[in-house]
């Protein structure tokens, strides 16, 4: 993978602010940490939904399994589980500054790891669906999660399961910059992972599938292998992102914040789209303008949140499908290195 | 865990019937859905959403003094307008495109029912109650709510009134005609516009009536909608589209089947259940084609 110099400049400008970002919106650094998290959950999404046509409302599931796995190990590894989930938010056990951190580290592992061997082994099943089949049937899939998991007595059922609070070290500020960059760290490594794969024959054979999966089977793909293998890359990050976010918000509950299908399953397929399927951009451009809109203006719905998501999916969903890169591609092709033919343009317009 | 129901023999007889009843409410949901699927090729998240509306209509007239009972009547008349206002406003832009579209738009509207739901009626669960008292079979061992049988008997009628309508009518006629091919109809002098719109309306007023029974027979929550889109979903694909006694047989069997889950695993795994079955259901259809090198689409 190469990279040119004005993209060079992009990126280091990016990573510049990126790490400033805490120290310029002190206040902010929890809504920047969950925008690294929804953008890597949007990135994620779209090497299924966008790259690879495969509409996925499952991610959900890699990212709760994530957030409990990656809270329960952290818990498990100094304290018995069950007397921590039955004494809810009253805190019987603390964890030292060295215990939080370590076991953060290995529950972060874990939250990667496992999802991934999951997405693995139910690949081979759920991936042989195609079209809305897939769709509907990883959506059952995250829903049933969240309904069994709120049924299990060791992670809290359905009480919920408060994740260890953040030792005291140093100053107040901490524990937020600690979240931040964690996530920051986790939204760069995806980031260079994404663009990796992107500029590599992967990228070309998963739109190959999405095109036309029969053609490219045909052609000597084994489109099964790398229909499996897009997945667990984003079951890996969805882990992880679903393992920082289960230590920022500080509380799990299985329907309401780890299997959240009605809100964070939906958010990372609205972000991908409203950013542009099938672009190495669109989904962070999507995810911040969402997110600055959600925070915005979410205030001023004052408990009409819903109604108003509810509305922007129709909305984007049937008023502005290719997204914002999309747009962007048809104002200005040029810039996108289309040759444009001044001929066709002109034809196109008449036919028109 | 419990195994009560195999050594109780008459708790397996009470949870087979009450599955039975339960899974003609389901079957009525389901007809619905394939309906519209077979039509327009769409495929509607909010199904789920459409049936608690219509449930909370017959509600508010139990609220209001009425029986609860004409809500089966009342129900569906609002609902069918409620079905063309979305068709109208949504469902004919997406009629023609990808079907992750329509999933899509159609899961906006279901979070959009939901809440505004919440916001009129309130999030309790709520019930409308018939008076209808109870039936005892097999020495009182079986007890069975009449309300239950009226809802199974009056889902059977409007079933059959509705076959016999789509057989005989010249909509009915018109909507046989474009689900088998909508251009041909359009070739031939049908409105597949308004085909469309009285479809969706006839199915939104189908999950009216449902939702009027399920009001009087069990409970009604307005996050409760989406198991029934998944149910109904469940019960079309193990169908297949048009085949109304697949249907019907189905919806029975995904019924005595959550019976069975919620005696033996326990209430709080039932609508689990009911999500994982559809995935087990989706995934063997996928090995058994997979062999003949096709595929589910």
């Amino acid at each position: 993978m190469s990279i040119s110099k004005n993209n060079l400049i992009l990126y280091i400008g990016i990573l510049t602010f990126g790490i400033a970002a805490p120290f310029i919106f002190p206040a902010f650094k929890v809504q920047l940490s969950i925008l690294c998290v929804l953008i890597v959950l949007a990135t994620t999404w779209n090497i299924q939904g966008g790259e690879m046509g495969y509409n996925s409302f499952g991610n959900i599931l890699f990212y709760g399994l994530g957030m409990y796995l990656c809270a329960s190990v952290q818990v498990g590894m100094f304290f018995p589980l069950a007397e921590w989930t039955e004494s809810g938010g009253e805190k019987t056990f603390v964890h030292t500054p060295a215990q939080f951190f370590q076991g953060m580290a290995v529950g972060l592992i874990v939250a990667a790891v496992v999802p991934t061997i999951v997405a693995g082994l139910i690949g081979y099943s759920i991936l042989g669906l195609r079209g809305h089949y897939f769709a509907i049937c990883t959506l059952g899939l995250g829903v049933a999660a969240g309904e069994i998991s709120g049924g299990i007595e060791i992670i809290g059922a359905g009480q919920g399961f408060t994740t260890p609070p953040f030792p005291d070290v140093g100053s107040l500020d901490s524990r937020g910059e600690f979240f931040y960059f964690l996530s920051f760290f986790v939204l760069v490594l995806t980031f260079i992972a994404v663009r990796g794969i992107y500029s590599t024959r992967f990228k070309l054979i998963l739109n190959a599938i999405r095109d036309n999966e029969d053609k490219a089977e045909a052609m000597g793909i084994e489109t099964m292998k790398y229909k499996i293998v897009g997945w667990m890359i984003s079951a890996f990050f969805c882990g992880l992102a679903g393992g920082i976010m289960g230590g920022l918000v500080g509380y799990i509950d299985s329907t309401d914040v780890a299997f959240d299908g009605r809100e964070m399953g939906v958010f990372m397929v609205l972000m991908a789209i409203l950013g542009g399927k099938g672009t190495l951009w669109g989904p962070i451009i999507g995810a911040t303008v969402f997110h600055i809109f959600k925070e915005g203006f979410w205030t001023f719905f004052l408990g009409w949140q819903y109604v108003a998501l509810g509305v922007l999916i129709v909305v984007i969903v049937i008023y502005f499908p290719e997204g914002i890169m999309g747009w962007l591609r048809e104002k200005y092709p040029e810039r996108f290195g289309e040759v444009v033919d001044e001929k066709d343009r002109k034809a196109q317009v008449e036919l028109k | 865990m419990d195994f009560m129901v195999f050594q109780y023999p008459m708790i397996s007889v009470q949870a087979c019937l009450d599955g039975i009843l339960l899974g003609i409410l389901f079957a009525l949901i389901a007809y619905g859905m394939a309906l519209q699927w077979g039509v327009m090729n769409i495929i509607n998240i909010a199904q789920g959403d459409l049936v608690i509306l219509g449930g909370y209509i017959a509600y508010f007239m139990y609220l209001y003094g009425i029986h609860p009972a004409w809500g089966v009547i009342v129900s569906p008349i609002i609902m069918f307008f409620v079905g063309i206002a979305i068709y109208k406003l949504v469902i004919n832009k997406v009629v023609d495109r990808d079907l992750f579209i329509s999933i899509l738009a159609t899961f906006g509207i279901s979070i959009l029912f939901m809440q505004l739901m919440n916001f009129a009626f309130g999030a309790d669960v709520v019930l409308a109650n018939s008076d209808y008292g109870t039936t005892m079979l097999f020495n009182s061992n079986v007890v069975l709510p009449n309300s239950k049988i009226f809802s199974a008997f009056i889902s059977i009628l409007f079933a059959i009134c509705l076959v016999i309508y789509m057989k005989k009518s010249k909509l009915g006629r018109a909507i046989r005609a474009t689900a088998q091919n909508a251009r041909a109809a359009k070739i031939l002098g049908v409105d597949t516009e308004k085909v469309y719109a009285a479809t969706f309306g006839i199915n939104a007023a189908l999950c009216g009536v449902a939702g009027a029974l399920i009001s009087i027979t069990f409970t009604i929550h307005p996050y409760m909608g989406l198991p029934y889109t998944i149910r109904s979903f469940m019960i079309v694909i193990v169908a297949g589209l048009g085949n109304l006694p697949g249907v019907a047989m189905s919806g029975m069997g995904l019924g005595v089947f959550e019976e069975f889950a919620d005696y033996i695993l326990g209430t709080e795994f039932r609508i689990g259940s009911v999500f994982l079955l559809l995935v087990l259901i989706l995934v063997y259809r996928r090995f058994k084609l997979s062999r003949k090198r096709e595929y589910l689409k």
